[in-house]
């Protein structure tokens, strides 16, 4: 063995980095000092099974599925210097008994095996533990598709079970809460769920009851399941144990497409995946994002789509004919407004834009009160009870957006002079891109009443639209794409997950069709092309496009904002119980 | 919303013959006194103290019904469930009422090799107590009609060197001979 | 001293005994009051102690050999120095009194009959690692044995033995019981600390959560049995050099052994570590086996250590050789017994013999893993069960061949491989008495029993239509 010179050696070179030089089947390479082992082999692409194991939780060691097998470096007889190979590296020397590599942390020449007969003896072992008393019920299970007792069936378990006892009974289909239900029998009590409970929605009302191989989940009857996270418990069940009330048996998940997106119930832009199939939502999943969400959503968030039922959309643009409401034509729509406000004097007209548009239809809001001359603007502001994890004061999803493409922090305040300005008489007119304005204080149908002309946009039908002169149908979040910046200044992408019905435009549309009707022709049909437009104009936005964001998003402003859930989980991170 | 009953069992008592030789729970100054002093030996941390409070009520009850459970989880605030994790893991706390005398027969290998399965029988003879239903974890206790005696086994009661031993209530009786039984019930039936 | 001491009649130590822990059990005008052991000098190490500087106590605990008592045999002043030096949190002390491991009994007869000794040991040991606040973790199948203790650390904190500035040192101390409630589980040390700390007691992780950095509320906590603890009130008073002149080199000081099962004079004594061998704790104080029967085979160390046949010969390494060791000669101390595939463990010597059936023996210690397996690690709780449900059958005569192959590969499957030593401790006799009875094992069986249960068949059915 060649002596290499003590400066020269990996272990030097790595330990200047804050890395570990480790071994994983085979083949060296550096990670940090305190990775944990199930993630250093997740970087070397060597995936670990594992139930109990969650990065954004305590590891409690308890599925023994992550057992690989462990070596270093025999300690040096006494006076003895250690020996290295020509790649510098000490010989490993690999300890017989398996180790769970979710809690063991990485160290300096560590080798670590992820194959070979004794790690895949455990898995095959533990497996064939975690069916004995499982029921063979998958055919009927709402987990199928999505379970890892399957998966890792597939992979590492046995065709045949020695089993030939009486299995366990325990309760099944329980009602642990108003959204989930549970079946014990399928559970393998990795406490994922009991630790969510316990360390991130602090709520513990999860729990084992009795022992042993008797051990069940449950909550105490007096305190069930109830919390707005509850729903996170069932996306971390590796089983089909916890499932949701609200989506169990309504569609396997193969057959069901998924839409990377993001939430815009709040300012936090929570990451979210849409599931659908045809043009029929079926549930909405947080998407991990360590600098937005972690891996979590409040439930209201998550099943807010269901407010959008089709019988309470607007589903085609109306024009007040005498009190009632008429069908128009977008065409006709549009110039009959176009005439309506031409002959008005545009300083008695206003525009009220929301801050729930993307970036491209506020740019094209802008665009419109730029060609319509309408110097009198407001937004909506939203104010919510935050509730110190991931939902935020601010109930706009794009404040930051609306600040940026207009270049005012101001537009908030700018709105009771709107009202001023209609009770006096002064505002005639009023444009209102997406706010149900009567659910204001103070602004109902009688103020409203007092305008020439009401023009306003719409998802479901609401009093202002029942206001309106012109009511026109706009698409949903699920239904819209775009860009939109969160409360951390981050750049986010709004997918759509399905389509809106045949006669309901999105804002992007909406707007272009209208400026097309005012003769402004150079808009691009596409939000990604009007994208190239505003990374020219606004300088953070300077060398961003579609292409280049990724589902994660790009912090774009410094805002020092922080998310009250993920500060909580930084200090989860610095006691030591996550890694 | 309306509970799963399933749920409600997790706290409710089946019905023991055993109750009516103890008092329903209700707190008293006086054993909130003891509990208060028990809580004290932990200054560090008062969710050590579900234990010995558990312990404090049971042996004035009989047993930890789902009213103490609400009680004690107040008192020290904490989650019910947290307090049902540990009345339902270990089998020194009951649910339901066990007799006046409860008597507990270590099953263990050097006890069972010295015949506590037969001192068991002979006990269950005496006391007119059917065992045929019990299983070590569901229902590792019986309790007789009278609600004087109750019968469980316990796993090892540390004194293998004279076994076959048993508990009755805080008593420990060693050597008891199944040929001993009848005199271990007379002298707790006088 | 000890010749002044006279014992109980039919009590008497036999004459291969070495009585320091248990010098003051059976003994004549005797009891558990703190005057009694003033007496004799009690509390007399402690003063010796308060004198030392803490590192010094440790030091001389280290110097004297002394390995823990419980079960794992690890030295005690070792597992000391584990607390991290530069610790600012508190450290606790925790006496592990849930004797629990069958076939021990040993710190009952400790505590029902000279409390004092413990409550000694637990002052100088708290002293020696900074600790202001101890507990004793009492099982609940001992009632008594907790309202002694109760009563003699009042009477010690009544002599300023506890409380504030003990003995005018600038070292203060509480004691307090902690009651567990049946669950054999709480003697494992993390196990015991969560109960402690009010939860279901499962087990911690190795690493990180070692409870000399890691234990009592994540503080540095030391755990030790309560023959240890007595071990140190002796170590001071005769001094650690003393002291390791007693028993052999690596096995330093006296054990209590504790002999049940088949044999004329069940009972506990206490010897010099490694001393006595297999055939004098059988023979001379065991006084040989029952009228008629012939012994067969021992537990050493508990119920978890791995049974030995009276017939073994042991092919073992002492020193630089490679020896042949009959089970008779095997001297019971940590080391030769792990040589022989098994250990010493808590103490606990089971004995069986000829008229014992090894099914129905196997049954018995797999229904006892069975109902004590906490249920929070996958191989633990699935395995032990299953170990006793085949069992069962082997015990009803419903198992063949098959079965016991089967059971034996399940032992496997949990060996190693768990959270704590649980798992080995439902494992071991499995496979020892598996590796060395399969021939009367299989004798229980018949190749014509071939057992399913009815939900088992129904799948079958299923799956084959």
């Amino acid at each position: 063995m060649n002596k290499l010179s003590t400066t020269s050696l990996p272990k030097d070179i790595a330990a200047e980095k804050g890395l570990v030089n480790i071994q994983i089947d085979g083949i060296w390479m550096q990670v940090p000092k305190g990775t944990r082992i199930i993630e250093a082999c997740n970087l070397a692409k060597a995936q670990v099974p594992h139930y109990c194991y969650h990065e954004k939780l305590s590891s409690p060691g308890n599925c023994r599925m992550c057992l690989v097998q462990m070596g270093m470096p025999p300690r040096p007889a006494p006076g003895a210097e250690p020996t290295y190979d020509e790649q510098g590296y000490q010989e490993i020397s690999w300890n017989p008994r398996p180790i769970i590599s979710c809690a063991n942390t990485v160290a300096e020449n560590m080798g670590i095996k992820t194959q070979g007969e004794l790690v895949e003896g455990c898995r095959k072992d533990v497996m064939e533990f975690l069916l004995i008393n499982h029921p063979l019920d998958c055919p009927i299970c709402d987990q199928a598709g999505e379970c890892t007792l399957q998966e890792y069936s597939v992979e590492h378990g046995n065709a045949q079970s020695r089993f030939k006892e009486t299995k366990i009974k325990k309760p099944k289909n329980v009602r642990i809460g108003e959204r989930v239900r549970l079946d014990d029998e399928r559970c393998v009590l990795c406490s994922r769920c009991i630790r969510f409970m316990d360390e991130v929605a602090d709520d513990p009302v999860l729990g084992f009851a009795e022992r042993g191989t008797h051990s069940k989940l449950t909550v105490h009857p007096d305190k069930l399941l109830n919390h707005n996270y509850s729903l996170n418990t069932v996306d971390i069940c590796p089983v089909g144990a916890l499932t949701s009330t609200d989506f169990r048996f309504q569609m396997r998940v193969w057959f069901l497409k998924q839409t990377p997106t993001i939430d815009t119930n709040c300012g936090h832009g929570i990451n979210t995946t849409v599931w659908t199939r045809g043009n029929d939502i079926y549930r909405v999943t947080p998407r991990q994002n360590n600098a937005v969400n972690s891996c979590w959503m409040p439930d209201n968030y998550r099943l807010s789509f269901k407010k959008f039922k089709e019988e309470l959309r607007l589903l085609e643009p109306s024009h007040k004919v005498t009190e009632a409401h008429q069908p128009i034509h977008w065409t006709k729509a549009f110039a009959s407004i176009n005439e309506q406000l031409g002959s008005a004097n545009s300083e008695n007209t206003a525009l009220i834009v929301s801050a729930s548009l993307t970036n491209e239809e506020l740019y094209l809001a802008k665009i419109l009160a730029e060609k319509l001359d309408i110097k009198i603007l407001a937004s909506v502001e939203h104010k919510q009870e935050e509730d110190n994890l991931l939902i935020s004061s601010d109930a706009n999803p794009n404040t930051l957006g609306l600040q940026l493409i207009f270049k005012l922090k101001t537009l908030y305040k700018k709105l009771g002079s709107i009202k001023t300005g209609i009770k006096s008489g002064a505002i005639k007119n009023l444009i209102v891109l997406g706010e149900d304005l009567t659910t204001i204080r103070g602004w109902d149908a009688e103020l409203l009443g007092h305008l020439d002309c009401l023009i306003s946009t719409h998802s479901l039908a609401n009093s202002t639209a029942q206001a309106s002169d012109y009511s026109l149908p706009v698409a949903t979040a699920f239904e819209n794409e775009g860009t939109m910046i969160n409360l951390s200044g981050r750049l986010q992408k709004l997918n759509s997950a399905i389509q809106a019905p045949t006669n309901v435009k999105t804002h992007f549309q909406l707007l272009t069709s209208w400026l097309h009707s005012l003769e402004v022709n150079h808009l691009p049909t596409k939000p990604e092309a009007l994208f190239i437009e505003l990374s020219e104009t606004y300088k953070a936005l300077n060398g961003i496009t579609y292409a280049t964001l990724s589902d994660l998003g790009e912090p774009i402003i410094e805002t020092n904002y922080q998310v009250p859930l993920l500060a909580k989980e930084e200090q989860r991170r610095k006691q030591g119980i996550i890694a | 919303m309306d509970k799963s009953p399933t749920l409600d069992q997790q706290v409710n008592h089946p019905v023991s013959a055993g109750e009516k030789h103890f008092a329903p729970f209700a707190m008293t100054p006086e054993l909130e006194a003891r509990i208060d002093e028990a809580i004290s030996h932990y200054p560090d941390q008062i969710r050590s103290s579900v234990l010995p409070i558990l312990h404090l009520i049971q042996h004035q009850f009989g047993f930890i019904s789902a009213q103490a459970i609400t009680w004690i989880s107040e008192k020290i605030e904490i989650e019910p469930m947290r307090i049902l994790e540990v009345v339902s893991f270990y089998p020194g706390f009951h649910q339901s009422a066990p007799g006046k005398f409860h008597i507990r027969v270590c099953r263990t290998l050097s006890c069972a090799m010295a015949g506590s399965e037969n001192l068991m029988a002979e006990l269950s003879k005496i006391t007119g107590i059917d065992r045929s239903a019990c299983d070590s974890h569901h229902q590792p206790v019986a309790v007789s009609d009278c609600g004087t005696w109750s019968l469980e086994f316990a796993e090892c009661l540390a004194s293998c060197g004279t076994g076959p031993v048993c508990l009755v209530n805080d008593d420990f009786h060693e050597a008891v001979s199944p040929a001993k039984a009848q005199d271990l019930i007379s002298q707790y039936s006088k | 001293m000890m010749a002044d001491i006279t014992y109980l009649e039919g009590k008497e130590p036999h004459a291969l005994e070495k009585r320091l822990i248990f010098k003051n059990v059976d003994r004549k005008d005797w009891d558990t009051s703190i005057d009694t052991y003033l007496n004799v000098g009690g509390y007399n190490s402690l003063k010796k102690a308060i004198k030392l500087k803490p590192q010094e106590v440790t030091g001389q605990v280290k110097a004297s050999g002394l390995r823990g008592r419980g079960g794992a045999g690890f030295p005690t002043g070792l597992k000391w120095s584990f607390i991290p030096p530069d610790n600012e949190k508190p450290v606790y002390l925790i006496c592990n009194c849930d004797e629990s491991e069958p076939g021990t009994f040993k710190d009952r007869y400790i505590v029902h009959q000279d409390p004092h000794q413990l409550i000694e040991g637990m002052i100088i040991t708290a002293y020696a690692i900074g600790c202001k606040l101890a507990y004793i973790y009492v099982r609940e199948e001992f009632p008594q044995a907790a309202q002694i203790l109760e009563q003699a650390i009042k009477e010690a904190k009544s002599k300023n033995f506890l409380g504030t500035n003990i003995l005018g040192a600038d070292f203060d101390l509480e004691i307090y019981i902690h009651r567990g409630a049946g669950a054999y589980i709480c003697g494992e040390e993390t196990g015991l600390i969560e109960s402690l700390e009010g939860k279901r007691p499962y087990p911690r992780i190795k690493p990180p959560y070692f409870p000399a950095a890691l234990g009592l509320y994540m503080c540095p906590t030391i755990v030790n049995n309560v023959e240890s603890l007595c071990h140190v009130t002796h170590i001071l008073s005769m001094g650690s050099e003393e002291y390791a002149k007693l028993g052999t080199p690596r096995n330093t000081g006296t054990r209590i052994l504790c002999l049940s099962g088949d044999v004329r004079n069940p009972g506990y004594v206490e010897v010099e570590v490694g001393k006595i061998t297999m055939r004098q704790l059988l023979y001379d104080i065991g006084g040989g086996p029952l009228k008629g029967r012939a012994f067969k085979a021992v537990i050493p160390g508990g119920s978890s250590s791995k049974i030995l046949k009276c017939d073994e010969v042991f092919s073992i390494t002492q020193g630089d050789q490679k020896v042949d060791l009959d089970f008779w000669d095997i001297p019971l101390d940590f080391d030769t017994l792990a040589a022989c595939g098994s250990m010493a463990g808590s103490g606990g010597v089971i004995v069986l013999d000829n008229t014992r059936k090894m099914s129905w023996v196997l049954n018995n210690i797999n229904h006892f893993y069975a109902h004590e397996s906490c249920g929070q690690c996958t191989p633990c709780r699935e395995g032990s069960m299953w170990m006793k449900k085949i069992s069962d059958r082997i015990v009803e005569g419903k198992a063949n061949a098959e079965d016991i192959k089967t059971l034996e590969e399940v032992a496997y499957q949990i060996d190693g491989r768990t959270i704590c030593a649980f798992g080995e401790a439902s494992a071991w006799p499995v496979e020892a008495i598996i590796a060395k009875f399969k021939d009367e094992l299989i004798a229980d069986t018949s190749e014509d029993n071939t057992y399913i249960s009815k939900e088992k068949e129904l799948q079958q059915q299923f799956f084959q239509t």
